[in-house]
C-alpha cells in the first residue's frame, strides 16, 4: 500500500476514473495545465489529455452550467470550484439547476457530477477562501454533500461520487492536504456515501464532527483520557447529507451524552441538523442536552483571528466537561 | 490613442429580412432552399401555433392551464428556427419557447402538463433532444453551450441551439455561454427574440448597445441580426449558423427583432407599458400574414386552407389538453422518489407522513 497524503489521495482518485470510464472529464480555472493552484489535478492533462482535462475562462457560474449540459449528454463531470467562497457565482448551476435536473426533467435526464471545492480555515488565506459554506448545500434537496477528514476516506468518497448518478459537492478541507500521510490502496475502491465512520470508540461521551474538527476532537478526546480518564467516542459524518443518523444514535445509547462540533457559524447549520434528528430518535438516551461547539455567528473573520475563532481543543473539553457535568 | 476599431461597433446594423411586408423577396440571395411542400409546412406550423396560442390563452384564463407566455406574434422566430434544425440537434428553451420543442418532438399535451405544474411534462421522451423550459433566466444558455461541447467531444455534427429574450441578454449567463463557446469554438447557436420588453422593461433601458448582435463581437462568435417577424430571414440564419456548428467554425450570436402580440404572461397588463399605435405597427408585420401573401402569390396557400388548420389545431389541441387532464396527479411519495436515483433511508422515512 502507498503512503498518501489527501491531496494525493485525491489526485489518485480522480486518476483512477479518469482511466477507468471515458465520459468522466475534469475541468475548471487552472486545473488543467498547472494542476490546480494546489496542485490536486496535477499531471492529469498531461496523461489524459487535454479534452479530458481542462482550463476553463474564469467564470463559475459557466462552470456549473457547463457541468450540467454536459451530463446532459453523458459525460460524468468533475468540475473544480477554485475556492469555496466563490460558489455564490455558481449557485444557481449547483443548488437550482443540477440539483433539480432529476425531478424537473422526470428522471429522463440527471446530473452525474461532482462540484469539488477546497474550503476550510486555520491556513490565513484571503477572505472568502475559507469558510465553511457545506449547510448552504446541505440543505439544498437533490444534492449530496461529503467532506472527507482523511486521505483513505477521501480517495474512495472521491471515487464513490464520481460513480454516483445525482450531483455530490466534495469539500477538501485546506488544512488536511498536506496534514499527514496514511496508507491509502493502490486499487479502486469506494467509501459508501452517506455512512459515518466511529474513529474513536469510547463509553463517556460521543462528539460528532467532519472535516478538520475530527482531529481537533481527537485532540480533545486524547486530552480528556490522559487528564481525567474520559473515553471520548468520535464519529466523522464523512457525508453531511444525508446524514447518517443512525451510527449517532447507537453511540448515544452507549454514551448518553453527546457534543456536535463543526468550523461552521453556529447556528442553522449541520450540527443543528444533526441535533434535531437526535431528538427525534434518541431523546429518552440523553442524559443531558447536546451541545454545540462552532464559530460565532458572524462573518468568517480576517486571518488574525482565524484561530481562536475556530473551535479549539479547549472549547471542545469545555463543552464535554458540560455535558458530563449537567 | 487607443487601437480599438471603436467606430467600427458603433455601427448601426440593419436587420436582414428576405420578405418585404408585401410578401415580395427583396434578398434573393437570402432566399433558404426550400420546397414547395416545405414552405406549405412551416404556414401549416405557423398558423397551428397561432390557434394553439390562442386557445392556451382561453384554456389558461378557464384556469385549465397554469403558467403560461403567450407567443403570438413570434411564430417566425420560433417555427422557422426549429425548422431550420435536424431532428438530433438539441434545443434548450426559455419558458417562452413552448413552441420550438413541441414541433421537435415534445407530445403536446406534456407542454399542458409542463404548464400545470406536473412532472411528467418534463419527462421528455427518448430520442426527443429537448430540455424543459427553463425559468431561470439564462440558465439554459450556459447547458446549450455544455450539450454543444457534448457534442464536440463526441465528435458527432449536431448543433445545440438556445433561446432568450432581450431581458435574458442582460444575464451574466449570457455573457459566460458567448464567451466559453467563443474560448472552446463550440457549435451552438444563441437565438435571442427581442421582442422589445423584458416583462415591461422597453429595449432602450435594457441596453446601451446598438443591437445584441454587436455582443457577439467582445465574444470573439459570428453575431447576426435579423427581421423575426420573416420566417425565411429566420430560416436562413438559423440555417447558416447551424452550418457553421457542423462545420467546426464555431458558434452564432442571432437577434431576432420581432414582437409578443400579447402581454408577457397572463398576469400582466401591457396596455400599461405599450401604446396602440405601437401595437398597430407590429400588428402590420404579422409574420403569418406577411408569409402568407408570399405563399398567395406563389399559388401555394389560400384562405381555405388557414381556416382549415385551425379548426385541425383546435381539434389537437382539445384532445391533449383532455390528454393532460387525464394524466394521474403527482404524489408526494412519488416526488420524493424522484429526488435520486436511489432514496436514501432518510427520504424513505419521510415518505411515511403522506401514506
Amino acid at each position: 500500500m502507498a503512503q498518501m497524503n489527501m491531496k494525493e489521495a485525491i489526485r489518485d482518485a480522480l486518476r483512477v476514473e479518469l482511466k477507468r470510464d471515458p465520459n468522466v472529464l475534469l475541468f475548471g480555472e487552472d486545473v488543467g495545465h498547472v494542476g490546480g493552484v494546489f496542485r490536486a489535478t496535477e499531471g492529469l492533462q498531461k496523461e489524459f489529455g487535454e479534452e479530458r482535462v481542462f482550463d476553463t475562462p474564469l467564470a463559475e457560474s459557466a462552470i456549473g452550467g457547463l457541468a450540467v449540459g454536459l451530463g446532459i449528454q453523458g459525460f460524468r463531470p468533475v468540475a473544480e470550484i477554485q475556492f469555496v467562497g466563490f460558489i455564490f457565482e455558481a449557485l444557481d448551476q449547483m443548488a437550482i439547476q443540477a440539483s433539480r435536473m432529476r425531478y424537473r426533467s422526470g428522471g429522463r435526464y440527471n446530473s452525474p457530477i461532482v462540484f469539488r471545492t477546497p474550503f476550510g480555515g486555520g491556513v490565513k488565506a484571503a477572505e472568502l477562501h475559507t469558510d465553511s459554506l457545506e449547510g448552504l448545500l446541505a440543505q439544498t434537496p437533490g444534492i449530496k454533500v461529503v467532506v472527507p477528514s482523511n486521505p483513505y476516506d477521501a480517495k474512495g468518497l472521491m471515487i464513490a461520487s464520481i460513480r454516483d448518478n445525482d450531483p455530490v459537492f466534495f469539500m477538501e478541507h485546506l488544512n488536511l492536504y498536506h496534514a499527514f500521510r496514511a496508507e491509502v490502496p493502490e486499487n479502486d475502491y469506494t467509501v459508501e456515501l452517506g455512512k459515518a465512520n466511529v474513529v474513536r470508540e469510547g463509553s463517556d461521551v460521543t462528539i460528532i464532527t467532519y472535516g478538520m474538527m475530527v482531529h481537533t476532537s481527537i485532540k480533545a478526546a486524547d486530552e480528556l483520557e490522559k487528564t481525567k480518564g474520559i473515553k471520548v467516542e468520535i464519529i466523522d459524518l464523512r457525508t453531511i447529507s444525508p446524514i447518517d443518523i443512525d451510527t449517532v444514535v447507537a453511540s448515544i445509547q452507549k454514551t448518553n451524552r453527546a457534543i456536535v462540533v463543526q468550523e461552521a457559524q453556529k447556528s442553522s447549520g449541520v450540527a443543528a441538523e444533526v441535533i434535531a434528528q437526535i431528538n427525534e430518535k434518541a431523546i429518552l438516551h440523553l442524559e443531558a442536552p447536546v451541545l454545540r461547539v462552532a464559530g460565532p455567528d458572524t462573518v468568517y473573520p480576517f486571518a488574525q483571528i482565524e484561530d481562536t475563532w475556530l473551535p479549539t481543543p479547549t472549547r471542545i473539553i469545555d463543552a464535554v466537561n458540560k455535558v458530563l457535568e449537567f | 490613442m487607443s487601437k480599438v476599431p471603436y467606430e467600427v461597433y458603433t455601427e448601426e446594423v440593419e436587420a436582414l429580412s428576405v420578405l418585404s411586408p408585401d410578401g415580395e423577396i427583396i434578398n434573393k440571395d437570402m432566399l433558404p432552399k426550400l420546397t414547395d411542400d416545405q414552405l406549405k409546412e412551416i404556414m401549416y406550423r405557423m398558423v397551428f401555433t397561432r390557434t394553439w396560442d390562442d386557445r392556451a390563452v382561453n384554456l389558461g384564463r378557464q384556469g385549465r392551464l397554469g403558467f403560461y407566455a403567450p407567443v403570438s406574434g413570434q411564430e417566425a422566430t420560433m417555427v422557422g428556427s426549429e425548422y431550420a434544425l435536424q431532428k438530433e440537434d438539441f434545443i434548450a428553451p426559455g419558458y417562452r419557447d413552448i413552441p420550438q420543442i413541441v414541433w421537435h418532438g415534445l407530445p403536446l399535451y406534456q407542454a399542458f402538463l409542463y404548464s400545470r405544474g406536473h412532472q411528467h411534462g418534463g419527462q421528455v421522451p427518448d430520442g426527443v433532444n429537448v430540455l424543459m423550459p427553463q425559468i431561470i433566466i439564462g440558465a439554459q444558455i450556459l447547458h446549450a453551450m455544455g450539450i454543444a461541447m457534448g457534442y464536440k467531444l463526441k465528435k458527432q455534427k449536431q448543433v445545440a441551439i438556445t433561446y432568450t429574450g432581450d431581458g435574458g441578454s442582460s444575464e451574466g449567463d449570457f455573457y459566460e455561454g458567448l464567451n466559453y463557446a467563443g474560448v472552446y469554438k463550440l457549435p451552438v447557436i444563441f437565438f435571442v427574440q427581442n421582442n422589445g420588453y423584458a416583462i415591461t422593461t422597453p429595449f432602450s433601458k435594457q441596453t446601451a448597445a446598438l443591437s445584441i448582435a454587436h455582443k457577439a463581437v467582445a465574444a470573439g462568435i459570428k453575431g447576426v441580426k435579423i427581421d423575426g417577424m420573416d420566417v425565411l430571414a429566420v430560416i436562413k440564419a438559423v440555417q447558416e449558423a447551424a452550418e457553421r456548428g457542423r462545420n467546426g467554425e464555431g458558434a452564432t450570436l442571432i437577434e431576432a427583432v420581432t414582437y409578443r402580440f400579447r402581454p408577457h404572461s397572463l398576469s400582466d397588463d401591457a396596455t400599461k407599458y405599450r401604446s396602440k399605435e405601437e401595437e398597430g405597427e407590429w400588428n402590420a408585420k404579422d409574420p403569418i400574414a406577411r408569409f402568407a401573401k408570399y405563399l398567395e402569390k406563389k399559388g401555394l396557400w389560400t384562405e381555405e386552407d388557414t381556416a382549415r388548420v385551425k379548426e385541425e389545431a383546435k381539434a389537437k389541441v382539445n384532445e391533449e389538453i383532455k390528454k393532460a387532464e387525464k394524466t394521474e396527479k403527482m404524489t408526494i411519495p412519488g416526488l420524493i422518489d424522484s429526488m435520486f436515483e436511489t432514496t436514501p433511508k432518510h427520504l424513505e422515512e419521510q415518505k411515511a407522513d403522506f401514506k
